[in-house]
């Protein structure tokens, strides 16, 4: 059982929750640029959220399924086809073997791509993710044959309303060890400033347009651990906040770190949106990541049945509406089942 | 633990929600680097609940938390009881740390920045080759991109600035040399160190039984060879594991 990659532009990666345990040997964790959308992903296939999905970086990729296969969509919404028809995002459906999936964002983002069972290409250093710059896995591209693990099956045709993170926003962050070394007063301007995605971003970091930080002046920091999250501010003043990719040390001064349960937030924001940094103590930040743990973990009981809006529906007189407006190949194996 | 009563380290900062930093030190010293390696591998064999990833840095030891299993008061007491249990300025260097013998070619084409880094550090060429193949020089800590070292430390007039502007790009398993260290690339790179050796390393190779090829704490001593020395040294892997004398 497999997906083939008929057509696949920059960007499109497996990836999972990362490799944890070799920074000591200079290795980051890497993994999913919006972790939580894996949550969601696994949460409407009802499997377990460690399996490796498809990562489309604001591009677009078809593929076709070899045998039936149970799908969820995720992350920034995109556009997807099945065959021609649409699909609806955050929601999970059935499609037939030999089928074409076609997926192009809309909005740049990250959006997911999860079959049942995984995708389950040979795992390398205990994970199925692409680490670029690590040059370990690369983008994929037409040709490629991504191998599914074995499903257990389960429901499709369900839907979830996603965690708030398409439009920009507060993005909230702790100091760090050099934040001192900022003027009081620049930090305030700092969390002033309505940022927004600078277009050079990549997995490793995101620069941010709108406004420059006067750096620590003179300062000689010792390189040092960094972690994603880490706002660091560059020699001409640019703040660039360090992601899943990220080297695991740096000499740049950083003003603070973001919250975890914040990164999807800024990297799923849109060209053009603000976004606006906000300092919380640190037990505030440890009681919202708990509360976002427990969140996710309970992601599975927000699902619901997945009701299609009939103006979306471009064969809408072929369905069957004496039942409501559903789509058939849903209520075969419909969410009543577990 | 004891210390000059006017030293803030070790110290204990927090990084990000869920990271504690402890750092020896704010600038490079053998002491100091010997006391992350040190703390390092005995905050791991204490297997305290909750803590999820251990590494270090050049002086530093980074702690990463499962906050659902434990919480920054119970780690940092933890620490504290742990960093006052012995000066670890005068630790040992870790168990079973290697010695490895690295082929160079330093200077040539091949590494054209030797007399420029010669200079700056004010010896000749000649003197600068003696000076890095005299003695073995530890893995301080491996960073920045996969299985890349940070060796030293150099003798003193070895402080040189890096560049300013960056060469554009130096080879997989480059010699650089700045700020009395020796940086080795695991993958092709722009960098402001320069450019004065080149080995023929494969520092990190996925597909290998033994993906990472040195670890903090291992030494390496270098060994002047022509081209066709480092050609043989290439069939090898590049470096040849040899016993401490």
């Amino acid at each position: 059982m497999a997906l083939s990659i008929l057509k696949a532009g920059p960007g499109i990666t497996v990836q999972d929750q990362g490799r944890p345990g070799l920074r000591s040997l200079g290795l980051s964790r890497g993994g999913a640029m919006d972790p939580l959308a894996l949550a969601e992903g696994a949460a409407l296939l009802g499997q377990p959220e460690t399996l490796a999905a498809l990562e489309i970086a604001g591009s677009l990729v078809t593929l076709r399924a070899e045998r039936a296969v149970r799908i969820a969509l995720t992350g920034a919404p995109m556009r997807a086809l099945c065959d021609g028809h649409v699909l609806a995002w955050n929601a999970s459906h059935a499609i037939h073997a030999g089928s074409t999936l076609t997926i192009s964002a809309l909005n740049g983002g990250y959006g997911y791509v999860h079959a049942g069972g995984g995708i389950d290409t040979p795992p390398k250093l205990g994970s199925r993710a692409a680490h670029l710059s690590a040059g370990l896995g690369r983008m994929l591209k037409a040709g490629d044959r991504l191998p599914l693990g074995p499903d257990r099956g389960g429901a499709t045709g369900l839907v979830l309303d996603p965690a708030p993170r398409f439009e920009g926003g507060i993005i909230r962050m702790v100091t760090s060890m050099q934040t001192g070394l900022f003027d009081p007063a620049e930090l305030k301007r700092f969390q002033a400033i309505a940022f927004t995605r600078a277009p050079r971003a990549n997995r490793m970091g995101q620069p941010l347009d709108g406004g420059k930080v006067a750096a620590a002046q003179g300062l000689s920091i010792l390189s040092d651990a960094v972690v994603p999250g880490d706002i660091q501010i560059t020699g001409d003043g640019t703040a660039f906040v360090l992601l899943a990719e990220c080297q695991t040390t740096g000499g740049y001064p950083r003003i603070g770190t973001v919250l975890p349960c914040d990164l999807p937030r800024l990297v799923q924001a849109p060209p053009g949106a603000a976004l606006r940094f906000r300092l919380v103590p640190l037990d505030e930040a440890v009681a919202l990541e708990q509360a976002e743990a427990a969140r996710r973990a309970g992601l599975r009981a927000g699902l619901r049945p997945l009701i299609r809006d009939p103006h979306a529906i471009a064969d809408l007189l072929a369905y069957q509406l004496i039942s409501g407006v559903t789509c058939g190949d849903d209520l075969q194996d419909g969410p009543e089942t577990e | 633990m004891p210390r000059a009563p006017d030293s803030p380290f070790p110290a204990i900062a927090t990084l990000g929600v869920d990271g504690l930093l402890v750092r020896f030190g704010d600038a490079l010293s053998e002491p100091a680097n010997r006391a992350a390696l040190a703390f390092c591998d005995a905050v791991k064999a204490q297997d305290w609940p909750g803590l999820a990833e251990v590494s270090t840095a050049l002086v530093s030891v980074l702690l990463h938390l499962d906050l659902r299993a434990t919480d920054h008061a119970r780690l940092r007491a933890g620490l504290n009881t742990l960093l006052a249990s012995r000066n670890w300025f005068d630790a040992p260097l870790p168990r079973g740390r290697r010695l490895w013998a690295v082929p160079a070619v330093f200077g040539t084409d091949l590494a054209p920045q030797l007399a420029e880094a010669a200079a700056l550090a004010g010896v000749t060429p000649a003197q600068a080759v003696a000076d890095l193949t005299a003695e073995p020089l530890r893995v301080l800590t491996i960073g920045f991109a996969p299985g890349q070292p940070y060796l030293g430390q150099l003798p003193a007039g070895w402080d040189i600035p890096r560049q300013t502007a960056l060469t554009p790009q130096v080879p997989p398993g480059a010699l650089t040399v700045a700020i009395r260290q020796v940086v080795l690339f695991s993958v092709a790179s722009p960098t402001g160190w320069r450019h004065v050796g080149q080995t023929a390393l494969r520092l990190f190779d996925p597909d290998r039984t033994e993906p990472f090829l040195l670890r903090p704490g291992d030494a390496v001593l270098f060994q002047p060879v022509d081209r066709a020395g480092l050609e043989a040294a290439r069939a090898q892997g590049g470096a040849r594991e040899r016993a401490w004398r």
